[in-house]
């Protein structure tokens, strides 16, 4: 936790309500986010029991399994959720755009757009996660057959899933975290993994403060959990009785059909609160503009939809149970890049997230004072393009003479400390050598040298592109590794002949 | 002594302890408030609804008929496939069979359960719920593992038997956490009741096996835990409880908190009793929403790292006041103070959208 947002939590509890901890919107926002509210029953294996999905606040399906220990039930959920997520999956699957590759010598298509999943809690994702390798290596025939969608919904929520564990990418959100991404509440982070809590303290009702509302939305009799998991008194006084009832009137299909009804009525109240919450959530977000670079994030997760959109079309398998070596080393070294690229492009969208780095001493604000934006250096075989300004500080600079600093103002212009002076009067005096961003010619445009009296900011942190990792292909992998995988497909997940519960 | 834990409780009789509650009482050993009450055995969920402040720590019971219905499932046929299971994961040749000793009904659980396990014999055997007993503040906790499989791999293994998945070889990992815990307060007692019976205690390994639903279906699969991380955590905050007469040391003469009490007149002597909140004692210990009620306005409160974040400073008022440049810093906040009101300033900047 950086000072910084520390200090955000604790005028967050002085003020009664949760303080900005961004300017900008760091994640993007689809127009037509498939929103999806999942219930789990309690002590089983990833067991679904109810749903309510949709991608707008009028669209609400709610899905209930009667029966949640039987797995025909299951499947028949899986295929009623597959019902409504792959039909929004191919709305995006109609426009697509060039992309120049190869130095522009070739094209290739992306979608112009990419479905984005919301639920409320990390947890949330990880029943998804659970619930795509539940349902991705089932198959169509055989004893047990499932609907031919089952499996395609476990692939793509397979995908999802993994997409969720890529910083930065905004295919599968939980709102939890997107929410204190941006505000800072007045409580712990493991209570603000508690959607109503967090949706308290940043929208406190009149004459509460965020406090009194969190507290409030913790108990569960005034506002139902957030899910996956359900309310333990839910489960015995209500839930129970009502599957019970069901069960009975087998055979009897009026009762069974009220019984249905009484079940669903009772699932819609635990969804319902849950699923406002959401939609008042995301119109939180909405509030705030766009960060600069959410949108070439963005292009990475609709790259991702469309590459995945390729492979099943294909005719290719479903996502592994486990990585092999190579494809474990390549997943982590992208989830690296991927988080380093966060973490810079953030700070370089959003000052308030800059001011963090500037706290900690890996970036600093001061004042151009000194610009000769024609100094040429012709000490090499050529002359270069080489001019110098001076920036005076009154913030730290803990960088090295040597130091290549990056400004967000001029991302493509590195600029070498060449000086460092400290005043006596607290403010330090900073003399930078620069290059690039100035074109080829040995003038530099204007606009592309920092003038004198312009206050910019410089820091360590880079955005550049970082090079690839070279790896072995699969069948390459080295010995210390396992070498190469065995030819043999992995055996299909056995089906159980037991009864489930 | 006694009569002062009695004074304590209010005139109840203690609460039992159980293997999940001597094992959360690993989770702040800090804290003082919850050792006084835990040595003193009150009811904790009784004084927690008192003060207005109920503990959410209900269980569903699809959770318990699964977990129950689970175990069943395992252990039938007299643990043949049971037995099976933990030999492959010991990596020793699974045995012909094994003796099955049923601990769990039956009066006299305790001697019968100390002679079964304390007396020779060859070939492997398993005994089911058998009843230990451990020494906590003073007072006998009974304790009942699922299943103690002896002579396999020549030692005592404690077998843990629960119903959350493990899925492509990952669990829960908060799950496991919990089991190994728990686990390690059989591993204890079983451990003493060897030692008891003259016989050497490290008989009983660290190694616990968890026999967990593999996947999404109900077949067992084994894992190993080494529990001596938690085996070490629990004999020190025992041997803290033990001490009892230290910990009372520093309760105020007098201090009560019958549940049946005014919540007002409670909650005014729990304040005498200083806790330790940390937003971890939500899930672990009753009375944590009134500490963390009483916590309001400490850093503390909003967890660990926040508190750290905020160079140690305790209260929300002084951070703010040390943050603003409107209080003078103690000497030994200075530092603090220094890194606050650069914090404060920097934010204020960027919010006001002066910057780079």
């Amino acid at each position: 936790m950086s000072t910084l947002r520390a200090l955000a939590r604790a005028q967050a509890v002085a003020a009664g309500r949760a303080q900005p901890v961004a300017t900008v919107r760091h994640l993007h926002l689809s127009d037509r986010p498939l929103v999806l509210v999942p219930l789990a029953l309690a002590g089983e294996a990833n067991a679904p029991l109810a749903a309510m999905v949709g991608a707008a606040p009028d669209e609400a399906r709610l899905l209930v399994v009667p029966q949640p220990r039987n797995r025909d039930q299951r499947f028949a959920f899986a295929a009623e959720l597959a019902g409504v997520v792959l039909p929004y999956l191919d709305e995006f699957r109609d426009l697509t755009e060039a992309v120049p590759v190869d130095r522009g010598r070739d094209v290739r298509h992306r979608y112009a757009d990419a479905p984005q999943l919301l639920v409320p809690n990390p947890a949330g994702i990880t029943f998804l996660r659970l619930f795509g390798r539940s349902t991705r290596f089932r198959r169509t025939d055989g004893d047990y057959p499932v609907h031919q969608s089952v499996p395609l919904l476990g692939r793509w929520l397979t995908f999802f899933a993994e997409r969720a564990e890529q910083p930065g990418s905004s295919a599968l959100l939980a709102l939890t975290d997107a929410l204190t991404l941006h505000w800072a509440t007045g409580q712990s982070v493991v209570e603000d993994l508690h959607l109503p809590a967090v949706l308290g303290w940043l929208e406190p009702p009149a004459g509460l403060t965020g406090a009194e509302a969190a507290a409030r939305a913790e108990d569960p009799a005034r506002c139902p959990p957030a899910g996956p998991a359900t309310d333990p008194d839910f489960d015995n006084r209500r839930l129970a009785p009502a599957i019970e009832a069901y069960t009975r009137a087998e055979g009897d299909p009026a009762a069974r059909a009220a019984a249905y009804d009484e079940l669903a009525g009772l699932l819609r109240g635990q969804l319902a609160p849950t699923w406002e919450l959401m939609w008042r959530g995301v119109g939180l977000l909405r509030t705030l503009p766009a960060g600069a670079r959410v949108t070439g994030r963005w292009a990475g997760d609709r790259d991702a939809f469309t590459a995945h959109a390729e492979h099943v079309d294909a005719g290719g398998g479903p996502q592994p149970r486990r990585d092999g070596a190579v494809a474990a080393a390549l997943r982590l070294q992208r989830l690296e890049r991927a988080s380093t690229a966060w973490a810079v492009q953030r700070a370089y969208d959003d000052p308030l997230v800059m001011a963090e780095h500037r706290l900690s001493g890996e970036a600093f604000v001061g004042e151009v004072t000194l610009a000769d934006p024609a100094r040429v250096d012709d000490s090499g075989k050529r002359p270069v393009l080489r001019p110098r300004i001076q920036v005076v500080t009154t913030e730290p600079v803990p960088m090295p003479v040597g130091a290549t600093l990056y400004s967000p103002a001029r991302p493509a212009q590195k600029a070498k400390i060449v000086f460092v002076t400290p005043g006596g009067d607290g403010k330090t005096e900073v003399v930078l050598e620069l290059s690039g961003g100035m074109g080829r010619g040995l003038t530099a445009p204007p606009g592309s040298v920092p003038e004198v009296g312009e206050r910019i900011c410089l820091t360590g942190l880079s955005d550049g592109f970082l090079p690839g990792g070279a790896f072995p292909a699969a069948e390459e992998t080295p010995w210390t590794h396992g070498g190469p995988p065995g030819t043999a497909a992995a055996p299909p997940d056995p089906a159980p002949a037991e009864d489930w519960s | 002594m006694e009569d002062r834990l009695a004074q304590i409780r209010g005139g109840g009789p203690p609460r039992r302890h159980n293997a999940r509650t001597i094992a959360a009482l690993t989770g702040n050993p800090g804290c003082t408030r919850r050792a006084v009450l835990d040595s003193a055995g009150v009811d904790k969920p009784a004084l927690a609804e008192q003060l207005g402040f109920p503990a959410r720590f209900g269980q569903s019971r699809f959770a318990i008929t699964r977990g129950n219905a689970f175990e069943a499932q395992v252990k039938a046929d007299g643990g043949t496939e049971l037995l099976r299971l933990v030999a492959e994961r010991l990596g020793v040749p699974v045995p012909d069979g094994a003796t099955w000793t049923d601990l769990g009904a039956d009066d006299d659980r305790p001697e019968r359960s100390r002679a079964a396990l304390t007396a020779s014999g060859d070939g492997p055997a398993l005994f089911d719920h058998p009843l230990l007993g451990l020494d906590v503040a003073g007072t006998r906790v009974h304790l009942e593992p699922d299943l103690v499989a002896a002579r396999l791999a020549g030692r005592f293994h404690v077998v843990e038997i629960k119903s959350f998945p493990v899925i492509d070889g990952q669990a829960d990992p908060g799950k496991v956490a919990a089991a190994a815990i728990q686990s390690a307060v059989y591993v204890l007692a079983l451990r003493e009741l060897l030692a008891a019976g003259g016989r050497d205690p490290e008989l009983v390994s660290h190694e616990v096996v968890l026999v967990c639903p593999r996947d999404f279906a109900n077949h067992p699969v084994a894992s190993l835990l080494d529990v001596r991380r938690q085996l070490l955590v629990l004999r020190r905050q025992l041997a803290r409880m033990a001490r009892v007469e230290e910990l009372l040391a520093a309760v105020p003469v007098g201090f009560t908190v019958d549940p049946a009490a005014d919540p007002a007149a409670l909650a005014a002597a729990l304040h005498r009793v200083p806790a330790r909140y940390a937003p971890d004692c939500l899930a672990a210990c009753e009375l944590a929403y009134f500490c963390r009620h009483e916590a309001r306005g400490q850093t503390g409160a909003l967890g660990r790292p926040v508190r750290e974040a905020l160079g140690g400073v305790e209260d929300v008022a002084d951070v703010l006041a040390l943050a603003g440049g409107v209080a003078a810093p103690e000497p030994e906040q200075a530092e603090a103070a220094a890194l606050l009101r650069a914090a404060a300033r920097l934010r204020a900047d960027a919010l006001a959208g002066q910057s780079a």
